[in-house]
């Protein structure tokens, strides 16, 4: 175990309860690294979820102070924790469902009023706990348990969608490529004011075996050659772009 | 000083019931209020603005009245004594996050300004249709406090009060006012000194467990360095998550309603008016009450033996106060600016047939409506 992992754990775990193949588990890796980095003390975290898969990135894993609260709504809370006490350094780790389907308000006005919040998406492109249903961010044509015969409805560009709403740092970077997402994490977490990193965390249980990816290594390559730059991203039409992710930073 | 006033007694002040309630918060320690507008509970909002400012605390207008209570809950975790105010669609909203309050023994005070519903109904009139929300908001088993004032005086005592027991028995207390108080102007006393009840933040034990099957845990804040575990999700009472557990999810359910459920004779506060050899008698909250202690008195004057029971507390309801009216006077009425609500927990307790009153045309209860139903229904 690494340095970061063994001192942000937190003591008395019983395992993980991601699946295996679960994007979230290495996303938890990258942001203690992150958080390692900018030398916070422990008791000066407090991190935030909603309620998912990735809600459990943090709650109980992390061993700061960690609020699990209702679905859609950890921004809010966070908000209300941050005002409350300045002095805590507060990161809203939760899924791409929660933050921004049933909480997109609370992220676009977050972003709005710049509350001093780092928000990590994991992204995953579906609503992974539930059963794999559509999301505001599954690709159209991709199939969900909601969506047998394939999405036909546009998802969010969520680094578009924040940085719009006044986000002071926005990237996106999968976990396929940890140290550029670990190096995004911590450029967010530097930042003052709110800040939005997209990590894109493949769903081998409801997204994976719904498209032909059940296989881990054909799940993990598809994301990887998906990949392009913003440039790249802009130069495709509209149809294409949405299939895409385009990785790197947009406010920065 | 004219020789005649009394120096311990605090100087008469003239004040809106919304406006009290936000002096009385911040006297009592209130650093944290998030809201949004909604009539006729705006005042409570526009007034702690200031005061928050003046006072080194926090304001913050959030989006809806969803994103309100859940900043004030995880500002409430931030150490800080919190609330919000709001009426019927708003309290309707915020219903997700009361429950989560209650799950995780979070103390807030809610201000609920009751107003003509349901839906969105009559913004600017008077009603006292909360009463079940109060108890059944929200989903699951859930004995949260309600606080009823009858007065702009008690909206400011009231409201510390809610405080005073939110931080004892880390649980959100409802302050259950109404349209018609809220808007009131009155004469109030302001006293010097008072009672200030604040959480235990150190100390022994679990944060979200106790050896007493009633007992409220120490509830350290973040940044305390407790590593604390807060979640909605059935948790132990160390704070982790125990969703499968049949003993953990109903020691937890269990404790959750003891913790007010045995100590309703701290909680529940009434009064009794012209009582004794009461041979009818109104049971009453909020605005109704005063509607019937004129009516009693009134009636007094015309020969009938009536009195009144008067709560400040509708939940924990008053089931002994009740019991104890009900062998006694030969009919209870209830009059309330609802369909029966009130009455219909009454009759639970009540030996005596409980008669009601309902008005529910935006408009308060006059004396009159109360005598005319015992002239002619009782005599
Ligand atoms: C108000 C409310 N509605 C619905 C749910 C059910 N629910 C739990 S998790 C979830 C989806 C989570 O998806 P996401 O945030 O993407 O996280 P993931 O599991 O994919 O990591 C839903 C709909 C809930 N808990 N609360
Ligand atoms: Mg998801």
């Amino acid at each position: 175990m690494s340095r970061a992992m063994e001192k942000y754990l937190r003591e008395g775990l019983a395992g993980t309860a991601f699946c295996p193949g679960c994007g979230h588990g290495i996303l938890l890796g990258a942001v203690l690294r992150a958080v390692d980095r900018i030398g916070v003390k422990k008791e000066d975290l407090l991190f935030v979820s909603g309620i998912g898969c990735a809600a459990w990135i943090p709650s109980p894993n992390i061993g700061t102070d960690t609020l699990h609260t209702l679905h859609g709504r950890a921004v809010a809370f966070a908000t209300g924790a941050k005002l409350a006490n300045p002095k805590l350094k507060t990161i809203v780790v939760s899924g791409d469902g929660d933050l921004t389907s049933i909480g997109g308000n609370h992220l676009i006005h977050a972003a709005r009023r710049n509350v001093d919040l780092t928000v990590i998406c994991a992204d995953n492109q579906i609503y992974g706990m539930t059963g794999g249903q559509t999301a505001s961010t599954t690709p159209v044509g991709a199939k969900s348990s909601t969506d047998p015969g394939g999405n036909i409805y546009r998802p969010f560009d969520l680094c578009k969608l924040v940085s719009a709403a006044g986000a002071r740092y926005t990237a996106r970077y999968p976990v396929t490529q940890p140290r550029k997402l670990i190096d995004a994490i911590e450029k967010a977490l530097r930042q003052d004011g709110f800040t939005f990193v997209d990590a894109v965390s493949p769903c081998p249980t409801q997204f994976g075996r719904r498209n032909q990816m059940a296989n881990l290594k054909k799940l993990y390559s598809t994301v990887e050659s998906l990949c392009v730059t913003p440039a790249e991203a802009e130069a495709m039409d509209e149809e294409t772009r949405l299939h895409h992710f385009a990785i790197g930073e947009f406010v920065a | 000083m004219p020789p005649s006033v009394d120096p311990k007694k605090p100087p008469q002040t003239l004040m809106q019931g919304n406006v009290a309630v936000a002096e009385a918060a911040i006297r009592v320690g209130c650093r944290f209020f998030g809201g949004y507008p909604i009539t006729p509970s705006s005042e409570v909002m526009m007034r702690i603005a200031q005061l928050l400012r003046e006072n080194n605390g926090t304001f913050i207008q959030m989006e809806d009245e969803i994103a309100s209570i859940c900043a004030v809950i995880g500002a409430s975790w931030s150490g800080a004594k919190a609330m919000t105010a709001t009426s019927g669609p708003g309290f309707s909203l915020m219903q997700e996050g009361l429950g989560y309050a209650y799950f995780t023994e979070t103390p807030l005070v809610l201000v609920d300004v009751q107003r003509a519903g349901p839906a969105t109904g009559q913004a600017t009139h008077v009603a006292q249709g909360d009463v079940m929300q109060f108890k059944y908001g929200s989903h699951g088993d859930y004995y949260p406090i309600a606080l009823a004032p009858w007065s702009v005086q008690e909206l400011y005592d009231l409201t510390i009060r809610s405080f005073n027991l939110a931080e004892k028995y880390r649980v959100p207390v409802f302050l259950a006012t109404d349209e018609a108080i809220g808007h009131a102007r009155e004469n109030i006393e302001i006293y010097e000194e008072f009672e200030i009840v604040d959480r235990v933040r150190e100390g022994e034990g679990m944060p979200f467990g106790h050896d007493a099957p009633d007992g409220v845990p120490v509830m350290p804040a973040f940044g305390d360095g407790a590593s604390l575990m807060v979640t909605g999700s059935t948790h132990n009472p160390q704070g982790f998550r125990k969703v499968d557990d049949p003993d953990v999810h109903n020691n937890l359910v269990t404790r959750l309603m003891r913790k007010t459920m045995d100590h309703v004779d701290d909680i529940v506060e009434t009064e009794e008016y012209f009582l004794d050899d009461a041979e009818i008698a109104f049971f009453a909250f909020g605005i109704s009450a005063r509607t019937a202690v004129a009516a009693v008195r009134r009636l007094r004057e015309k020969g009938v033996k009536a009195g009144l029971l008067r709560t400040r507390t509708l939940w924990p309801f008053p089931e002994k106060q009740i019991t104890e009216v009900g062998k006694q006077v030969r009919a209870l009425i209830v009059p309330e600016l609802n369909k029966g609500m009130m009455a219909s927990v009454a009759r639970g307790y009540s030996q005596a047939p409980v008669h009601q009153i309902n008005k529910t045309n935006g408009y308060v209860l006059e004396p009159e409506e109360l005598i005319e139903y015992v002239e002619e229904e009782l005599s």
